[in-house]
Order: C-alpha cells, then sequence, then structure tokens
C-alpha cells in the first residue's frame, strides 16, 4: 500500500504547490497593493465615452447552439485521432466499434440539420 | 467471441436502433404529426421487449469481460422498468396532446432513458455504471424541461441538470477513489480487494462518494432537495416517468454496486445505508405533511418509499435485495395508478394540482375516488392491501438483520406519513362542497390503469402475483 501511495507522491506534491501558489498570488494582491479608489478610476472605460449601458446583455441562444455543436465534432476528433493512428495494431472490433460510433454521431448530425439547428435566420 | 457478447445485451442495441431510427424518420417526414403514433409504437416495442426478456433470459451471463451482467435480478429490474415507462408513455399521449406539448422526441428520449436504465442495473464495472447513468440522465433533464416556454418547466430542468451533474461529479470522485485504491473498475475485481470483511480507508472514501451519488438518483435525504421542485415544475406525465422508471433503476444500480462491488464489507455500508434510510423515511413523512399541491405531495412521498427501500437494502441480505425489488416493483405499481389519476384531475381544460379541488369527489365520481382510496390506503401501507405486504418484507428484513431499530423507526414514520394519505381520502369523502371543485376528465387510458393499478392492490394480497418467488431468485443471483 505504501508503495503504491508513494506512486502518487508527485501528484501530491503538484496539488501543494498549486494550492500554494494560487494562494500566495491572491493574498499578495490584498497585502501589497495600494489601494486608492475615486470615481473615476473604478468607472468603465469605453474609450472616454460615458457607459452606454448594462454589461449584462441578451446573448442568442444559437451561439451556444454551434458552439455545442462544435465540440461535439471536436471531441469527436479527439477520438478518431488515436484511433488512427493505432490503425495498424486494432483489430476489426476496434475498426467497426468507431465506424458504429461514427454512424451513431452521423444519426445525430442528421437529425439535428433536418430540425433546422443550423439554419441561422 | 464478439458475437456472443452482443447477443447478451441484444435487447439495449435494438431499443437504441430503434429509437434512433424512428427519430430520423420522423425528423424526415411528418415530424410532430407523428408523434402520438410513435408514443404507441415505443410503448409497444417496450412492452415486448419486457415480454422478451422475462420470458427468455435464463442463468448469468456476461458480456464484455464482466463490464455488462445480465443475470435473474437485472432481468426482474428490466422487467419492470421497460413494462412502467410504456405504461407512462401511453398515459402522457392524451394529456401532452390536448396541451400541445407532444413532440416526436419525446418518446425516443424516454426509449434511450429505458435503453440507459437497462445499462444501469446490468453494470458489471464502474463505467458501464457511469455510461448508463449519464444516458439515462441526460435524457431525463431534458424531459424535465421538455414545455420551454413554462418558467417552471426549465427552471425544474436546469434544477435537475445542475444538482445532477454535482452528484455525477460526486460519483465520479468516488469511482476514481475505488479505481485508485482497487486497481480495477470491474466489480468483481473490486469485491476481492476488501480483508477480513472490512475496506481500507481510501475505499472507504470511494464507497461514501459512490453512495452519495446514488443517493442523489434515489432521491434519498439528505440528497433529496431537488425532488419537489423538480415534480412540480416538470409537466405531470414526466413526473409520472420520474417517480416510477428512474427510481427503479436506481435502486436496482444501488443494490447491485454494493453487493457486487462491496459484498465483502457489508458491515461498512450497511451503516450508511441504514442513515439514509431512517432520514429519508422520516422527512418523506413529516415534510410532506403542509404540502397543498398533489405533486409536491408525491415528491415527498416517493422520498419515504426510497427509505423503505433503502431499509431492503441496509439489511445487506438476499432476502433484504428480495424486499428491496418487491417494495419497487409494488411502489411503481402503486405510482403509475395514482399518476393515472392525477393526470385526470383539471378544471376548465387547465390541469389542477392542488388537492382542495379534491372536496367531496366521492358524491361526483364514486369509481374513481374509490380507486384512489385503495392507492392511497395501499401508499401508507394499510393492510391488508398490497402496499402493506412491501413494508412487512422490508421490515422483517430489516429485523432478521439486526436492525430492530430501524424496523421500528420504519413503522412510527408509516404512521406519521399515513396522516397525509388519509387527509386526501377525508376530502373526498367527508369533505366541504366547495366551488373549486375539479372535474376529472380520464381517457380510457388513464381510467384503465387507474382501476387496473387499484384492483392489483386489492386482488395481489393472495399471492402478490408470483413476484415474491420471482424477487427471490433474482436477489439468489446477486447475492450468494
Amino acid at each position: 500500500m505504501e508503495e503504491m501511495l508513494r506512486e502518487y507522491l508527485p501528484i501530491l506534491v503538484f496539488l501543494a504547490i498549486a494550492v500554494g501558489l494560487g494562494l500566495v498570488l491572491i493574498l499578495a494582491a490584498v497585502v501589497l497593493a495600494v489601494r486608492n479608489p475615486d470615481p473615476e478610476k473604478v468607472s468603465a472605460y469605453e474609450c472616454g465615452f460615458n457607459a452606454f449601458d448594462d454589461a449584462r446583455m441578451k446573448f442568442d441562444v444559437r451561439f451556444y447552439l454551434v458552439s455545442i455543436l462544435f465540440i461535439i465534432f471536436d471531441l469527436e476528433i479527439a477520438m478518431l485521432f488515436p484511433w488512427a493512428v493505432a490503425f495498424k495494431d486494432i483489430s476489426m472490433v476496434g475498426f467497426w466499434s468507431m465506424m458504429v460510433f461514427l454512424a451513431v454521431l452521423t444519426a445525430g448530425f442528421a437529425y439535428e440539420w433536418k430540425k433546422g439547428a443550423l439554419e441561422w435566420e | 467471441m464478439i458475437s456472443a457478447d452482443l447477443n447478451i445485451i441484444l435487447p439495449e442495441i435494438l431499443l437504441s436502433v430503434f429509437a434512433m431510427v424512428a427519430l430520423l424518420g420522423a425528423v424526415y417526414t411528418e415530424k410532430d404529426k407523428l408523434a402520438p403514433t410513435l408514443v404507441w409504437i415505443t410503448a409497444a416495442v417496450m412492452a415486448a421487449m419486457a415480454l422478451w426478456i422475462g420470458t427468455s433470459g435464463s442463468g448469468t451471463n456476461e458480456a464484455f469481460g464482466g463490464m455488462f451482467i445480465d443475470d435473474g435480478f437485472a432481468r426482474f429490474a428490466k422487467v419492470t422498468i421497460l413494462i412502467s415507462a410504456a405504461a407512462v408513455l401511453v398515459m402522457s399521449q392524451e394529456y401532452m396532446q390536448r396541451r400541445g406539448i407532444l413532440r416526436f422526441e419525446y418518446p425516443m428520449l424516454i426509449a434511450l432513458a429505458a435503453v440507459g436504465m437497462m445499462m444501469m442495473v446490468s453494470a458489471g464495472d464502474l463505467m458501464a455504471l457511469y455510461m448508463g447513468l449519464e444516458l439515462q440522465s441526460l435524457s431525463l433533464y431534458v424531459v424535465a424541461s421538455l414545455r420551454r416556454d413554462s418558467v417552471k418547466s426549465t427552471e425544474a430542468g436546469l434544477k435537475y441538470f445542475v444538482l445532477g451533474a454535482l452528484s455525477s461529479g460526486l460519483l465520479l470522485y468516488g469511482a476514481s477513489l475505488t479505481y485508485g485504491y482497487a486497481g480495477t473498475t470491474l466489480f468483481s475485481g473490486i469485491v476481492q480487494t476488501a480483508t477480513e470483511g472490512h475496506l481500507s480507508l481510501g475505499m472507504l472514501f470511494g464507497l461514501v462518494f459512490l453512495a452519495s451519488g446514488l443517493a442523489f438518483k434515489v432521491s434519498a435525504v439528505p440528497f433529496h432537495m431537488w425532488t419537489p421542485d423538480v415534480y412540480e415544475g416538470a409537466p405531470t406525465p414526466i413526473t409520472a416517468f420520474f417517480a416510477t422508471a428512474p427510481k427503479m433503476a436506481a435502486m436496482a444500480l444501488f443494490a447491485r454496486l454494493m453487493h457486487d462491488a462491496f459484498g465483502q464489507a457489508v458491515g461498512d455500508w450497511s451503516q450508511v445505508i441504514a442513515l439514509l434510510s431512517l432520514l429519508s423515511m422520516f422527512l418523506g413523512a413529516v415534510a410532506a405533511i403542509g404540502q397543498t399541491n398533489i405533486k409536491r405531495l408525491m415528491a415527498y412521498s416517493s422520498i419515504a418509499h426510497m427509505g423503505y427501500a433503502l431499509m431492503g437494502l441496509a439489511a445487506g441480505s438476499a432476502l433484504g435485495v428480495q424486499a428491496l425489488l418487491i417494495y419497487m416493483a409494488i411502489y411503481v405499481t402503486m405510482n403509475v395508478g395514482t399518476f393515472a389519476f392525477i393526470l385526470s384531475m383539471e378544471r376548465d381544460g387547465a390541469p389542477v394540482t392542488d388537492i382542495s379541488g379534491l372536496h367531496m369527489l366521492s358524491k361526483r365520481e364514486p369509481a374513481k375516488a374509490l380507486a384512489m382510496l385503495v392507492l392511497l390506503f395501499s401508499l401508507a401501507g394499510v393492510p391488508p392491501l398490497v402496499g402493506f405486504f412491501g413494508k412487512l418484507y422490508v421490515l422483517r428484513a430489516a429485523y432478521e438483520a439486526g436492525l430492530a431499530w430501524l424496523a421500528v423507526a420504519g413503522v412510527v414514520a408509516s404512521v406519521i406519513g399515513a396522516f397525509y394519505y388519509l387527509r386526501i381520502v377525508f376530502y373526498m369523502y367527508f369533505g366541504e362542497e366547495r366551488d373549486d371543485a375539479v372535474e376529472m376528465r380520464s381517457s380510457p387510458v388513464l381510467y384503465g390503469l387507474l382501476m387496473a393499478s387499484a384492483i392489483i392492490m386489492v386482488a395481489g394480497v393472495v399471492n402478490l402475483f408470483g413476484i415474491e418467488g420471482a424477487a427471490a431468485a433474482a436477489a439468489a443471483t446477486l447475492v450468494n
């Protein structure tokens, strides 16, 4: 058990450093920084104009849709790449598993296309 | 070799292929006009599959190196899941169509959720477990917010998604700890790491996180907070679905994980489950008293019922698993009937969920009031109805496993909980005449399911339709 735990020592060290460094950086700003706010300094800067409107605005949901679709196909590539590199060594089972995966993905793609999720206007 | 594996998971493959083909078929032709037909076809496919799994399977078969297990326990759970999902589908068709929320994606999402649930109850590996759980959960998040233009429904979906993601995170953390200390994700490998009936400290942490994640999914206290809001916000047919098949699947998965992966250290998890069970029973019984919305009331009722089912699991014996399976099968049947009643409640065409509308229902709808009376008595566990025998089984299993205190607490909670079931009966039979009374508009399907469920609760006292034997055989394949 102890030997196995020792294998994880690097991770422990890494976590200690990551947490420690993060804390130091945050606390350093609190402790060391000079704070001297005035209204001009803390107001929103828009090229010399007064702020036009609220920074929170409605954002078309279609952007999210497109980005989610992008991520799906991005992940597909992430899976295809090692599969292609190891193509010589994998069996027919490996080949057909990927074909089934691609078929399922294509079914989803065909559905969203026909449903009109890709049309902008 | 691979064809043998594929043969074992043939039901899951067929159901998912059906869902995908039907989805594409509908989107390229008539779209939502096909939805009612698709609902009925999906329900028929599921019912046929339940029949097939129930009659054809035999023995214990493992596929993909033990990642997928098809045994008597899994088959019992699958038959319950598929039948209840089919029942909820046919119940929802008329209700959703009249309110314009019946889309053709709905039956497909239910079918894919069913595939996930079948995967869950057959999981023999932490990765297979997670895959099934997520397939189920993702489908459920979407159907919870099916009514996109309603704030409550979208809120329900979002809440369910955020808390579901949190619980998945807990579960994954537990799975990674378990893998780190056991060196394998296979249940059959994890089970060998226990020494002298105890787990190492790291494994214990993994076990606790896994149990917390699953407690979210079965809505056991203290991981229940999403249940009332999601039940209230989701469209009523979806609530009916949430209360039945996914509960059975998550409970079966819970039992499989505990017995298959941690079966050599029963003492370690039995206490955790017993605590979950105790808290769920009492919170479910007490918190429902103040509810006037029948959907919220059913949410607390389901929390309490999960407490009783967990009592069977806490016993950690074959009898306990048998009691759990019997309890869940009865619970699902009762809930299908009760929700058939709730789906019929409306006034001027709009659905009503306030129980005050039920005053003096017995005068207007004697047959439906009587059926609901039987179901409520059964939910409360009043002898001699079937619900009482479910409770009797789990109490016996807990008592024989040396958890007499839990059994006593269960009886006390059941007496407290009887109040809010009986209050509805009081309204229906001895209430006052009011002008906000509900109209009961039952389609033949709803009427049939309500009556069938009530009749089962009465007629089942003879021999529980033989599920005792089936559950005992199923439990024997899990605990040995």
